[in-house]
Order: structure tokens, then C-alpha cells, then sequence
């Protein structure tokens, strides 16, 4: 692939520097050039770390010198949601409560990374906690669409999936816990993968529904997914919920092969409102699919239409339990108070936003004594349905492909109540219920030329048949070489 | 629909403070979302076991040893207020002293 530096995929990208093409010094300041120039009107970056990416670019670039192996992410540049926290560099989750800490580690993702070359440019913008489906509530800023400036990114990893479509970084990672890198990665036009719940360490990830949570890629092309995810994933003692499983070779998979996979199209996700445009590319993505040597097959998931609100249960429950650690006593902000209970009352009380107050509402409401079995013991065992009807429906099938969302980007204050927002989510809510792989992949643009995502389910570990069926998505479908319009053009 | 009452006793319990506003937007928009949940009710799940974690987890266990860890003073760095290693707090009872 060629093109400018600032769209170099990373496989292109890593070849280059270990070539020598190009310096990571180099790079590092075309990115940080390009960021300087486009992020005011995009808002996709929190905060940069030029010091510590050009640190590590000379780092980088003596290595190469002294003919000493590079990682296998070596000067690619990549920015990191900012719910990873990262030793000295201030993480926020995009709340006002975390503002000004610095942490004092790197979550396991980071130093995974870091070990392998990657350049950290910066952190990128997000729902506040990662409670949100647009960017909308984050506590610091407005994050664009750059495919269409009047339009949201998504979320909750929006600053993660705009930074990667508009070339500002090579990579990003995101985090999921019912949608939150594969609905911004369709709304922008480019590739999030939701590993496995248990594939990738949690350790240093800012809980939100700790059940739920997984950390996955955005990139700009399937391969590029596998190349991180090879980096990140694997077994981490620090993380109790872990998986200790082998971790095969993503990349290899990325072949596009498809001839013989049987591939099940739940029809609980193609009913009801779902945007035309969005019917039409995911037909011809079914058709592409078969002219591969694909077989289709149409499956039934019945309790779909339970995923939200059992979601809706779980999530805040476990949500109003991990936040509970934002006190205002150990880090963060802290409220003047008259007593303990009044510090904690006020503290919570500035430093979270509605979305994040209305969660822990819900999730506390949830677990009162007198409505736990109506609500959250309820949600659990239709939790346990719907991982029973996924656990049927992969006997006779080896993926699954539906629409990411069932519609593209919206625009700014589209959504008129919060349960408005949640119904954007239903086509992603019930992977992360059940624990498997989701990966959304380009699958063409809409008239308005908005990007459309299919997304593609797996068994538990099994990433790789997600991205030998995307890259095949990808190769028939996907965006090629066109690129955003609504910003920074290059 | 919650009322006014019940919005403030689980705020209490979230440890939240709410002003006036926010406890009436609060107490609308948690009636309208609660009132989606009420689908769950007619679904049989009488002998299915309450899902509570994707993976069957087993509580994993390390060595009894020392590891290397953040020391106090990296560790207690976020904290807003401290006293040396101690994390100062305001008074615990209502009324005494911090």
C-alpha cells in the first residue's frame, strides 16, 4: 500500500521502519505535524505525549542502527482510549472526577505495546467511562465524525475510531462492553475488533461492567487488527478473569479465504428498522460472501429482543459497583464536606456526569434489597439464554454476520431521550452477554457517503474465523482506498 | 415509576448528591427506562441458573511470594489530601472532629 505516511497501515508502517524507509523520528513528527493541524476541528485526542513518542522514535531508531531486533510494532504510532492508564501521562476515562491524575502504572495492554515498539502518541477521547454510544458525553470535549463533521463518531471509543480514520494515528485501542469499538469503528469506516471476554488482560483497564469489559483494536485494515490484537492478547496473572489459552497466529488468518465456511445470519437482526442503506450493503455483503464459496445459512437467536434490557440491568449494577471507588478520598477530586458521607455525597456529585449518575442510579436500584430478583438475578438468567441460544447456533454455523448498527452516524443531539440512545446498541450487546468475539468491518458507504459496519460473532477464541471472514469482507466491500472528506484531507 | 422519595433514597445509597433538578430529570428518566425492563417479567426462567460471568471462573491462585509492587509513596500520589503515608479524611461521625 502506499499513500502518505499518515495512512500507512501498520503492517506497511512496522516494514518501513525496520527497512528504514523512513525514520521513527521521522514519523513521530509527520503524526504529531498532522495532529497539530486536524485535531482542533476533530477533537479525537484528549492529550498528546510528543516528549515520550519522540523519546521512544530515538530509542527506536538507535536500535535499527545498532542492528538490535525491532518489536514487531516498531514506530508504529498508536493512540490509546483514554480509559488505559498509562504510568505519567494523565488518564481521565473522560470524567471530570479522574481529572489531573496521573497514574502510577501502565495497564498490561500499554506495557504490551510499549514492548513491542509501539509509539504512544496520546490519548483519545471517550464517553465519560465508556458509558455512551456518541462521544456526546465526555466530560472534556466534542469529538467529530470525519467522514461528516455535523455528525458523531460513536462510542464509546469515538476518539479512538475518528483518530484512525482521519489519519492520526496507525492504530488505537479501544474498549467494548456492548459495542463500544465496534459501533464507533462502523460509524467511521474502519475495523474494531472485540476480542474474546477474557483473550486480553483487564489489568489497568478502568473498570466499567467488569463482566462485560474487553480491550480490542481499531485499525484501518483487518490485518492491521490482527497484528495488535498478536501483541495484546495472551494470558496475564494480574487479571484473575484472564484466559489461559493459546494464543494462534492472527495475521496468517487474513487471507480472505472463505470457501467452505458456513456463515449464520441471525434473522432476529435483520428484522424491524434497520436503514435501507444498511440493508443494501449488508445484502451485498451476503452475496460477496457466497461468490467466495461461502455458504449462508439463516439462524434464529429468540431472546435478541432481551439483550437490551438485560443489558441495561447488568451493566449499570456492575457499573454502580465499580465506581464506587470514586470517593474522593484516595485520587481524584475531592469536595469540601462536612463529614465522610457528605465528602462522598458532593465528591460523586461534581465529578460525574448525568449519563454516569443515571447508570449508578439504575444499577444501584437494581441491586436494592426488594427489586434484586425482579432485575438483576432476571437479567442474569436471560443472560443465560441468550449465551444457551449462541452456544445452539454455533453447532451449525462457524461465524455469524449482521449490521454493526441499524443505521450510519447520526448527527449531534439526535437522541432525544437516554433509552433513545441504548436502542442504537442492540445489534452489539448480546456479544459482549455472551462473552465472544465481535469484529465490525467496512462494508460500504451509504448515498449521504457515510460509512455502513457489518459485524461478524464467533465462538469463544475464536478471532481468527472472524478475521479470515472480514478480510474477505474487506477485500469484496470494503472502503479501499477511499478515505474521510470531512477533514484534514490529504 | 419511581417517586420522588425512592430517587432520593437511592441516591443516598449511591453515595450521589442530586440538586433539585437533577432528582426530577432523575426521577422521569429512570421511570421511562425502568419501564423497558418489564419485558424480562414474562419470559419462564424458573430453572435457569442465573448467569453471572461469561467464563466458568475458578478463583486462581500465585505463590506465596513478594512481588515487585508501586511503594507507598507512588501508590498514595493521587491522593487529595495526606499526612505523610496517611490519607487524611474528615470526620467519620457527623459532627466530631477530622
Amino acid at each position: 500500500m502506499s499513500g502518505p505516511p499518515e495512512f500507512w497501515t501498520v503492517a506497511d508502517t512496522a516494514q518501513r521502519i525496520a527497512s528504514g524507509e523512513i525514520t521513527a523520528g521521522r514519523l513521530v513528527d509527520t503524526m504529531l505535524s498532522r495532529i497539530a493541524n486536524v485535531d482542533r476541528e476533530l477533537g479525537a485526542y484528549l492529550a498528546t505525549d510528543g516528549d515520550g513518542a519522540r523519546r521512544d522514535a530515538t530509542e527506536i531508531d538507535r536500535r535499527r542502527k545498532d542492528n538490535v531486533a525491532l518489536g514487531p510494532l516498531a514506530g508504529v504510532p498508536i493512540v490509546l482510549k483514554d480509559n488505559l492508564v498509562t504510568k505519567g501521562l494523565a488518564t481521565t476515562a473522560g470524567s471530570k472526577i479522574l481529572q489531573g491524575w496521573i497514574p502510577p502504572y501502565d495497564a498490561t495492554v500499554v506495557e504490551k505495546l510499549r514492548a513491542a515498539g509501539a509509539l504512544i502518541l496520546g490519548k483519545a477521547n471517550l464517553d465519560e467511562f465508556g458509558m455512551g454510544s456518541s462521544t456526546e458525553r465526555s466530560a472534556y470535549k466534542k469529538t467529530r465524525n470525519p467522514w461528516d463533521t455535523s455528525r458523531v463518531p460513536g462510542g464509546s471509543s469515538g476518539g479512538s475510531a475518528a483518530a484512525v480514520a482521519a489519519g492520526l494515528a496507525a492504530a488505537s485501542l479501544g474498549t467494548d462492553t456492548g459495542g463500544s469499538i465496534r459501533q464507533p469503528a462502523a460509524f467511521c469506516g474502519v475495523v474494531g475488533l472485540k476480542p474474546t471476554y477474557g483473550r486480553v488482560s483487564r489489568w489497568g483497564v478502568i473498570a466499567f461492567a467488569s463482566s462485560l469489559d474487553q480491550v480490542g483494536p481499531l485499525t484501518r485494515t483487518v490485518k492491521d487488527a490482527a497484528l495488535v490484537l498478536q501483541v495484546i492478547a495472551g494470558h496475564d496473572p494480574r487479571d484473575s478473569t484472564s484466559l489461559d489459552a493459546p494464543v494462534p497466529s492472527f495475521a496468517a488468518a487474513a487471507t480472505g479465504d472463505v470457501k467452505g465456511m458456513k456463515i449464520g445470519l441471525p434473522k432476529e437482526y435483520f428484522e424491524g428498522s434497520i436503514d435501507a442503506d444498511v440493508r443494501a450493503a449488508l445484502d451485498r455483503t451476503i452475496k460477496a460472501l457466497q461468490d467466495k464459496g461461502a455458504t449462508t445459512v439463516e439462524i434464529s437467536l429468540p431472546h435478541t429482543r432481551l439483550a437490551l434490557p438485560a443489558y441495561y440491568v447488568v451493566a449499570p449494577a456492575e457499573a454502580s459497583s465499580n465506581l464506587a471507588r470514586y470517593d474522593g478520598i484516595r485520587f481524584g477530586k475531592r469536595a469540601d464536606g462536612t463529614d465522610l458521607l457528605d465528602v462522598y455525597r458532593k465528591s460523586r456529585g461534581a465529578g460525574f456526569g448525568p449519563e454516569v449518575k443515571r447508570r449508578i442510579m439504575l444499577g444501584t436500584h437494581a441491586l436494592r434489597s426488594g427489586y434484586y430478583d425482579a432485575y438483576y438475578k432476571k437479567a442474569q438468567q436471560i443472560r443465560a439464554l441468550i449465551k444457551r441460544d449462541f452456544d445452539e447456533a454455533f453447532t451449525k454455523v462457524d461465524v455469524m454476520l449482521t449490521p454493526t448498527t441499524p443505521t450510519a452516524a447520526f448527527r449531534f443531539n439526535a437522541k432525544a431521550t437516554p433509552y433513545d440512545m441504548y436502542l442504537g446498541d442492540i445489534f452489539t450487546l448480546a456479544c459482549n452477554l455472551a462473552g465472544l468475539p465481535g469484529m465490525s468491518v467496512p462494508c460500504g458507504l451509504t448515498a449521504d457517503g457515510l460509512p455502513i459496519g457489518a459485524q461478524l460473532l464467533g465462538r469463544p477464541l475464536d478471532e481468527v474465523s472472524l478475521i479470515r471472514a472480514g478480510s474477505a469482507i474487506e477485500a469484496a466491500v470494503g472502503l479501499g482506498e477511499r478515505r474521510p472528506a470531512g477533514i484534514g484531507g490529504i | 415509576m419511581l417517586t420522588r422519595k425512592e430517587v432520593e433514597e437511592i441516591a443516598l445509597l449511591a453515595r450521589l448528591y442530586l440538586d433539585e433538578d437533577e432528582l426530577g430529570t432523575m426521577q422521569g428518566e429512570l421511570g421511562a427506562i425502568i419501564e423497558h425492563f418489564d419485558v424480562m417479567a414474562s419470559v419462564e426462567t424458573t430453572d435457569v441458573p442465573p448467569m453471572t460471568h461469561p467464563l466458568p471462573l475458578e478463583l486462581p491462585l500465585r505463590l506465596d511470594v513478594v512481588l515487585p509492587s508501586l511503594t507507598a509513596d507512588e501508590a498514595l500520589r493521587g491522593v487529595p489530601k495526606r499526612d505523610g503515608d496517611l490519607i487524611v479524611v474528615p470526620a467519620i461521625i457527623p459532627g466530631s472532629e477530622s
